[in-house]
């Protein structure tokens, strides 16, 4: 196996050899303050045909409860962490740790987010609490994700700079789609097939 | 599923794209396909003011990467291992799928799932596991199709696009019980009860199957994170459930920085479906959750590249597909013409220097454009195809190649004259502006994706060249 790494190696160092190096600019835009981030975000999502509310603080509760009613959503599992304001009368907890079968037999999966984008509409799940492992917001056909205002940034730059690369991430922007069918979108194939989105301010 | 020795046994260019001209129900599905996702592009990235800056620097990054790429490649192995992964270095074809294949060996295992991965088609992986008494099962939803209906891939982000509704509806109904779930009895035609069925048909396997398969579109060397997109959620099932993962990767997609993807999520789903943003992104780091991971890095032909001055550029390439959606050799030729997994303008410079260009076929490719540069000025990462073609034309001079593939050119380009002005106007202007155009003339560059094709219909198109062959 070092043969092949001392091969290649050696073939790189041989092609480039005199090549001169390339410097990187970056003039693009990077971090910056974007007035109106939470309605551009919540516009953006919906733009995904998912579902979004934007509500105070206060109305947090009610809206899940009213969201998870909507879906007939009864059984559904939450990550270690959830707030209490979030979580619902009986949830199904992830512990010990439930089987791809019996996430699969839930009706919904509620978490939080670690960051969302405004610019693309999207929502960064880094593992952490309140998001549980990766497989809580996949297997599951429905996801609720409820997104703290001051987790929306601009754009892409800013939300890179925000996380950890050590974590295990999943950037999510609408529901499960498809367009491998003469280019028509279809929402929902593997993973979950409705996203309904929550944003407190 | 058939893969590259298929391929290799393919006629040339000119005879391929002959015979995919005739077929008017492809031409149909491509032409319709390759209009839409043009549109959408160009409204998506018309949106962010900085696009020519980004291109820019994903130029620039990808350069420096790969003047530097010993480095990195050692880097990110560090990483990677202190993350917990397994690095495995392979110099060709052969060393990846003998890797591969012990890997699997030793879990016991006789399937795996896999996530769409060009690197491994153009290894021709699924063969050679195949031969070990192993089955791998295709689940992005054009895979599938491809696979089920013992089909070639035809377009790099839509491998079926050559296939309309009603087809993919005969191959479920056809083939899907012998994969595994057949399909529903009321199986109609509407996408939304094809992926439907997919979903059924694979839901089982995704929960079951111990080992994962998978490619990557980028690879961190500061962090030894490796980075998917995809549409569907197959790719995180592949990614998250199973207890061994296995990426082969090819060496060029690397990245020095965390940063860097900065830059490349902006520019890849844009190019790609023309979305802001992709339903889905994994990024991982070694051994995640606990699960077993291993790492195949990839040559393979890639440092043959690399070590051209001109023709190295085609490794900055992302596999967006940007150009070959714009390319007018592609929409009325199709993907199969091309001989390879690598269709389209990035394959007739891609696959010529990854296999060498010993056979017609790889000759010819060069000649499979007519040097319009369309696919320059979509290209995220601005690799100038045509400079390249040119490039290798003159490096092996094909006369048989050249007469035969200006002829392919000659029954695409039936109606000339605007064509024509549109290359003179977008080739003058090439040279003194990559991309994008400043000011008021921006506008014209982002609706300008390509010079409209004179639409003729098959019929007048047979008539006026007796069959095809004047
Ligand atoms: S050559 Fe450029 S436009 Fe074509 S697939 Fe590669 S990155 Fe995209």
């Amino acid at each position: 196996m070092s043969g092949g790494k001392e091969r290649i190696l050696a073939r790189i160092r041989a092609a480039v050899a005199g090549a001169p190096d390339v410097e990187i600019t970056r003039v693009y835009r990077t971090t910056r303050d974007l007035p109106g981030a939470v309605e551009l975000f919540a516009e953006r999502v919906a733009d995904y045909r998912a579902a979004v509310h934007v509500v105070a603080e206060a109305e947090a509760t009610a809206t899940i409860t009213a969201a998870l009613a909507g879906r007939g959503a009864v059984r559904v599992v939450i990550p270690a962490g959830l707030p209490p304001e979030w979580t619902p009368p009986e949830p199904v907890a992830d512990d010990p740790p439930l089987s791809a079968a019996e996430l699969d037999a839930v009706d919904g999966v509620i978490t939080g987010c670690a960051v969302a984008i405004a610019e693309t509409g999207t929502i960064v799940l880094d593992a952490g609490p309140g998001q549980g492992r990766r497989a809580l917001t996949l297997v599951p056909d429905y996801h609720l994700c409820v997104v703290r205002a001051d987790q929306i940034v601009a754009d892409v730059p800013d939300a890179v700079g925000r996380l950890d690369p050590a974590r295990p991430l999943t950037w999510i922007s609408g529901p499960s789609a498809t367009s491998d069918i003469e280019l028509n979108r279809v929402e929902g194939v593997h993973g979950p097939r409705v996203l309904e989105v929550i944003v407190v301010r | 599923m058939s893969g590259n020795a298929a391929f290799l046994g393919m006629p040339a260019f000119p005879r391929n794209a002959a015979a995919a001209v005739q077929d008017s129900q492809l031409r149909f599905n491509l032409r319709k396909a390759t209009r839409t996702i043009r549109g959408r592009r160009a409204s998506v990235v018309a949106e962010l003011p900085d696009w020519a800056e980004l291109r820019a620097a994903g130029r620039q990054i990808k350069d420096h990467t790969l003047r530097n790429l010993d480095r990195y490649l050692l880097q990110l192995e560090e990483a990677v291992t202190a993350a917990g992964g397994h690095v495995h270095w392979a110099a060709d074809a052969a060393e990846a799928n003998r890797i591969v294949t012990g890997l699997v060996r030793a879990t016991g295992e006789t399937s795996v799932v896999k996530v769409k991965s060009m690197a491994t088609q153009e290894i021709g992986l699924n063969e050679a596991l195949g031969r070990a008494g192993v089955t791998a099962y295709e689940t992005d939803l054009a895979e599938l199709i491809v696979q089920l209906g013992d089909d070639w891939p035809s377009h790099i982000l839509v491998p079926a696009i050559h296939r309309n509704r009603s087809e993919i509806r005969e191959i479920f109904r056809a083939k899907m019980a012998a994969w595994g779930r057949p399909a529903p009895g009321e199986l109609t035609d509407d996408p939304r009860a094809l992926a439907e069925a997919a979903r059924l048909h694979l839901r089982e396997r995704f929960l079951s199957t111990k080992v994962a398969i998978s490619g990557a579109n980028f690879m961190i060397a500061e962090t030894g994170t490796l980075v998917v997109l995809e549409s569907e959620g197959n790719g995180r099932m592949c990614l998250t459930l199973p207890e061994t993962l296995i990426s082969v990767v090819g060496i060029e997609k690397l990245l020095p920085t965390w940063r860097d993807l900065e830059v490349f999520l902006q520019l890849l789903p844009r190019s790609s479906t023309g979305e802001r943003m992709n339903p889905y992104t994994s990024t991982w780091t070694g051994a995640a959750e606990g699960q077993e991971f291993h790492l195949v890095l990839l040559d393979n032909g890639r440092t043959r590249v690399l070590a051209d001055e001109v023709g190295r550029q085609a490794l900055r390439c992302i596999r967006c597909s940007a150009c070959l959606n714009v390319c007018p050799v592609y929409e009325r030729a199709g993907g199969h013409a091309y001989g390879s997994v690598y269709p389209g303008p990035i394959g007739a410079i891609l696959t010529p220097q990854l296999r060498g260009m010993a056979s017609e076929l790889d000759a010819s490719l060069p000649y499979a454009s007519s040097l319009c540069g369309a696919c320059f000025d979509v290209c995220p990462v601005a690799i100038d195809i045509p400079e390249v073609l040119v490039h290798l034309r003159g490096k092996a001079r094909h006369p048989r190649a050249e007469r035969l593939g200006m002829r392919a050119a000659g029954w695409v380009f039936d109606r000339p004259a605007r064509l024509a002005g549109a290359q003179r106007l977008a080739g003058r202007l090439r040279r003194f502006v990559p991309g994008r155009l400043p000011g008021p003339l921006a506008a014209w560059t982002d609706t300008r994706d390509l010079p409209d094709i004179p639409a003729e219909s098959f019929r007048d198109w047979w008539n006026r060249t007796n069959g095809g062959t004047r």
